[in-house]
């Protein structure tokens, strides 16, 4: 039974009287379908009917039947996640995803710290996109300002979270290939990523955890020379893509590990609220730089990149071609970056130059309360969302008008797209759980929080 | 936040009551029109309806036939000290097809801290109202497993909330009062 039939209305549960399609189903001549699916069984599957220790298989004595758990301290699962698996034999027949392992509270940190403050707390939640963390708290806390960004601090961000989409995907197929065994593929990843994080050194200070897109604009500006850097990296990234696909693109062993695995169909995701390039992946053109863009990203050139199958192939080739995708837009951004501030000149938000301190004791008094005090934002309710490397990447703040949020929510990708675990492992090999996973690529920092 | 519920209550209060705010976009007013308790508002330029907790899930099975396939997020905000109701769970649903959203607030007392669960309309609302109830204490009616999802299955409270101190947990290690 393929995954769709499962879902659809017409259930013949076992011990009940034959349905007329069931019938007409074997008309073929072939053995008639056994009929597996309980009630219980199929929400188990859907997720929607978790019930822990019980077995719905009553034809399987419970002694073929075993609880294993991986992780959380299992190479392949990506960080603390931990997966308790019930197997029958070498097949998987039921998962569940236990989480929680690398949980820090940044949400109740975020209520004592000021909204410039922010940025250094979500910078650490997805640290494989910080810069797509502190975009989306920043455009959250700009929204609820009101304040006005100039072109070049809303390029700066594009560029900056597009090369972090480009080192984030770079992760996701070194450690996937890892996992399946392409060990080259890990050190190809990691080596051109460390490119970007170079670039993102020179610029942010951090290779990680930058503090840098924060409410009003960014940080600093970009480093000089950085048309060279940029260039460089366009330069090279298309020859190593052509690597990588040398290396698995029609890699038969690598087709076989991936192809027809983990399959999500795109009904599936839209119910169990998965996105990013799993939903892209079963064809679903939705990403968020096109239905609701952020930050300019509207100006540039770039295609939507889905897939057909929504299986683990897919989601490897969506995530090479976003990556060339992305690579389009760094090429146009790098092209027609505008000149001006890198912040808003707005002296609520941002404090005053430098050079007004030496001169002027209310700019010192100014610069001071704005560092100590943090300034204050209006009071309301934002929900602001960007596409990050993972999917929807939401920030919900709620403000009291202090200069503290009174609730920081972050909707996190990673988290939710989880909940496809036990749709895509229910009845694969205990091989494909490693597959399935890598292909989904989750952060647990960004489940956890 | 009275800026954010435009509701007709200064000027049109008077003539008409019937003449309800409803939002310019069709797919949202044919949805929220039926629900005569929901108030429809614009925050920060987005679409808010506020709703009695009890009419929750209605709400939600409405949503999802009007075309609002994904529900995106469920949170909630204690408003300790600063609401006369305490809670409110906060729901974001998602039209991929129509390229909408809508944010579903429902206010909750502290005395009775349970909502109707999206669950069944919205499977992929399970992990979040798990983290609602793990961070809240704010129980989900209807859902299929209401544990705790990100801290220990015996931890005492709700650290969300905002009697919950910031530092109350004592350091666990067990050398870390001992004189060196």
């Amino acid at each position: 039974m393929s995954t769709t039939d499962r879902r659809s209305e017409e259930i013949w549960v076992s011990g009940t009287e034959e349905p007329e399609w069931a019938a007409h189903a074997t008309d073929e001549g072939a053995q008639r379908m056994r009929p597996v699916e309980t009630v219980e069984r199929l929400k188990e599957q859907l997720g929607t009917g978790i019930v822990d220790d019980v077995l719905f298989d009553t034809d399987v004595p419970e002694d073929e039947r075993m609880i294993i758990n991986m992780g959380p301290q299992h190479p392949s699962t990506h960080g603390v996640l931990r997966l308790q698996v019930e197997l029958e034999g070498e097949i998987v027949r039921r998962v569940k995803p236990i989480i929680g392992y690398l949980h820090t509270g940044m949400e109740k940190t975020a209520e004592t710290l000021t909204y410039l403050q922010g940025p250094t707390n979500v910078t650490r939640m997805d640290y494989l996109a910080p810069l797509h963390n502190e975009l989306c708290f920043s455009l959250a806390t700009e929204a609820l300002l009101g304040v006005e960004i100039p072109p070049r601090a809303q390029a700066i961000r594009v560029l900056m979270t597009e090369l972090n989409r480009i080192s984030s995907h770079l992760v996701a197929l070194a450690t996937g290939g890892m996992d399946l065994g392409a060990l080259s593929m890990l050190l190809y990843g990691f080596r051109d990523r460390e490119m970007i994080l170079g670039f993102f050194e020179k610029t942010t200070g951090l290779r990680m955890n930058h503090n840098y897109i924060r409410p009003g604009g960014v940080a600093a500006d970009l480093p000089d020379g950085w048309e060279d850097d940029v260039e460089e990296i366009l330069e090279m990234m298309p020859r190593r893509l052509a690597e990588y696909d040398d290396l698995l693109r029609a890699n038969p062993i690598w087709l076989r590990r991936t192809r027809d695995v983990g399959i999500v169909t795109a009904e599936e995701c839209l119910a169990f609220s998965i996105t990013g390039p799993t939903l892209r992946s079963a064809g679903v053109a939705h990403d968020l730089r096109k239905s609701a863009p952020y930050s300019g990203i509207e100006q540039y050139d770039f295609d939507v990149v889905v897939g057909e199958r929504g299986d683990s192939y897919d989601r490897y080739r969506v995530k090479v071609h976003e990556i060339e995708q992305s690579l389009r837009i760094v090429r146009q951004v790098a092209n027609a970056m505008p000149v001006g501030d890198y912040k808003t000149d707005d002296r609520k938000v941002t404090p005053p130059p430098r050079k007004r301190i030496d001169e002027s004791m209310e700019a010192l008094i100014h610069h001071f309360k704005i560092y100590t005090e943090g300034f204050k934002v209006p009071e309301g309710e934002v929900y602001v969302a960007i596409e990050s490397p993972r999917g929807e990447l939401g920030c919900y703040i709620v403000s009291d008008g202090g200069a503290k949020p009174l609730r920081m929510h972050t909707r996190a990708p990673s988290f939710a797209n989880l909940q496809a675990v036990p749709i895509m492992l229910a009845d694969s090999l205990v091989a494909d759980t490693i597959a399935a996973l890598a292909s989904l690529d989750p952060v647990m920092g960004d489940v956890d929080r | 936040m009275s800026d954010e519920q435009t509701a007709p209550n200064e000027e049109t209060a008077d003539e008409a009551v019937e003449e309800r705010a409803l939002p310019a976009s069709p797919v949202l007013a044919g949805l929220i029109e039926p629900f005569e308790d929901a108030l429809w508002g614009l925050a920060a330029g987005q679409d808010v309806v506020t709703l009695p907790k009890s009419r929750l899930g209605e709400f939600g099975t409405a949503a999802r036939q009007a075309g609002f396939e994904m529900c995106a997020d469920v949170t909630a905000v204690d408003y300790l000290g600063k609401r006369p109701v305490r809670f409110e769970v906060v729901a974001n649903l998602l039209s991929v097809a129509h390229g909408e959203r809508v944010r579903v607030r429902c206010p909750v007392p502290a005395d009775d801290p349970t909502v109707p669960s999206l669950v069944p309309v919205y499977p992929g609302a399970n992990f979040f109202e798990r983290e609602v109830f793990d961070m809240f204490g704010i129980v989900f009616e209807g859902h299929p497993d209401m544990t705790r999802i990100l801290m220990p299955d015996d931890w005492e409270g709700h650290p969300l909330r905002k009697d919950y101190g910031v530092g109350a947990v004592p350091v666990q290690f067990k050398a870390a009062n001992q004189v060196i």
